[in-house]
């Protein structure tokens, strides 16, 4: 959780959940942290983050069990992974483009530069 | 169920502490008194817990008035930096003593807590250093169990590693038992996420008391050039403005407009907004 970063804390906290998610951290019918855990974790006030963790259970990414905690949604990983696949172009390639126009690079270069990612990240 | 201060007035001398303060706290929230030294917040405290009458005005725990009420004044729990204690009394003998007086005092989470802070419960009060005596206090409030739960400067005196388990310690407490918890405190980033509803109070008045979230939906700070920031801020309601060299930045309250090129946007937590508010007073 980074304090400094612009979006509300509620949103940085649903946002590390579904990291959690994709990572495998937190995999499926997988418990994950309570409101108690995450309030004295980083020292927020509950409400905030209730907020964030209903924010996935809004999106069916986790249920609650009666008395023993919130967990991860079968199908919770693919669902992320469609989203954010959907969300690709938008939020990477668009930035990444204008980037390289300003830099003055050329399509072939940055397909390059791709393509030397693809071989030298993990 | 709540406590209801009502047109709170307070004087000494020729000075106003207070000024017709009138403030709700209740929904078992955890509340932020936040003001600079001298803002009023230790002496509003003090007439919530009986400890000063004030000059006008009422307050009522859940609808009885706390004017020399036991009852009403049992439902609340002050922490302050005053010892209540007489000064060679012992930790645990001063421990029985808010047991017999507060039934929900949960004497065994004391000691464990006693325990967790490393707090020498065989020694005389007036024996704990400036940090354990706070640290004593903190404790007796972390284990009374009363439905409201005041804390006045909570941290003072205490050392970061010590703040810390104060901080984590309080949530896991509300959480497990929730209750009406007000921190008054003029080191608001600590405690800036750790509160739901935020007072600013400034020279014995109240200038803000809504959700800390509704607070700041609408604040937002811009920085860049300093020409471009101008041209933004125009006809905006500015908060404050910062120039290093030929960067500006800008803290701003209502609509955005689309950004220009060159303009970089950030969040305002808490404290940039509480020293921009104060800023924004000075000029008045």
């Amino acid at each position: 959780m980074n304090f400094q970063d612009e979006r509300p804390i509620f949103l940085q906290l649903a946002e590390q959940l579904e990291e959690g998610i994709l990572s495998g951290a937190y995999p499926e019918e997988g418990r994950v942290p309570s409101i108690t855990e995450y309030s004295v974790a980083y020292k927020i006030n509950p409400a905030t983050a209730l907020k964030g963790v209903n924010l996935l259970v809004d999106a069916g990414l986790l249920y609650k069990k009666r008395g023993l905690g919130m967990f991860v949604a079968a199908g919770a990983r693919e669902t992320l992974v469609s989203q954010r696949r959907a969300h690709f172009y938008g939020e990477y390639i668009e930035k990444l483009v204008r980037e390289a126009k300003n830099l003055g690079l050329t399509a072939a270069e940055l397909i390059t530069m791709i393509k030397r990612g693809f071989s030298d990240v993990d | 169920m709540s406590i209801e201060i009502k047109n709170i007035s307070k004087n000494f001398g020729g000075t106003c502490a207070l000024d017709r303060v009138t403030l709700s706290l209740g929904d078992n929230k955890i509340y932020g008194l936040l003001g600079n030294n001298g803002a009023g917040k230790s002496t509003l405290l003090s007439i919530l817990t009986n400890r000063l009458y004030p000059g006008g005005g009422s307050v009522t725990v859940d609808g009885q008035p706390v004017a020399n009420n036991d009852q009403a004044l049992g439902k609340i729990f002050l922490v302050s930096e005053k010892n209540m204690f007489p000064d060679d009394m012992r930790v645990k003998s001063a421990l029985d003593a808010v047991a017999h007086f507060y039934p929900a005092f949960d004497r065994a989470y004391a000691e464990k807590l006693a325990d967790k802070f490393r707090l020498d419960t065989k020694q005389k009060i007036k024996a704990l250093s400036t940090g354990y005596g706070s640290i004593f206090r903190l404790i007796l409030g972390l284990s009374v169990n009363t439905p409201y739960l005041l804390f006045d400067e909570p941290v003072l005196g205490l050392d970061a590693r010590h703040r810390d388990m104060f901080y984590r310690t309080l949530m896991e407490k509300y959480t497990e038992k929730p209750c009406t918890v007000l921190i008054s405190t003029h080191l608001i980033a600590e405690a800036a996420e750790l509160i739901e509803h935020a007072v600013i109070i400034r020279n014995g008045r109240i200038l803000r008391d809504c959700p800390g979230e509704e607070l700041l939906s609408g604040a937002y700070a811009v920085s860049g050039p300093s020409a471009l920031v101008d041209s933004y801020i125009e006809g905006k309601r500015v908060l404050s403005i910062n120039t290093v060299g030929g960067l500006k930045t800008a803290a701003l309250q209502g609509e955005r407009d689309a950004l220009p090129a060159g303009l970089e946007v950030s969040r305002i937590n808490l404290q940039d907004y509480f020293i921009s508010l104060m800023e924004e007073e000075d000029k008045k």
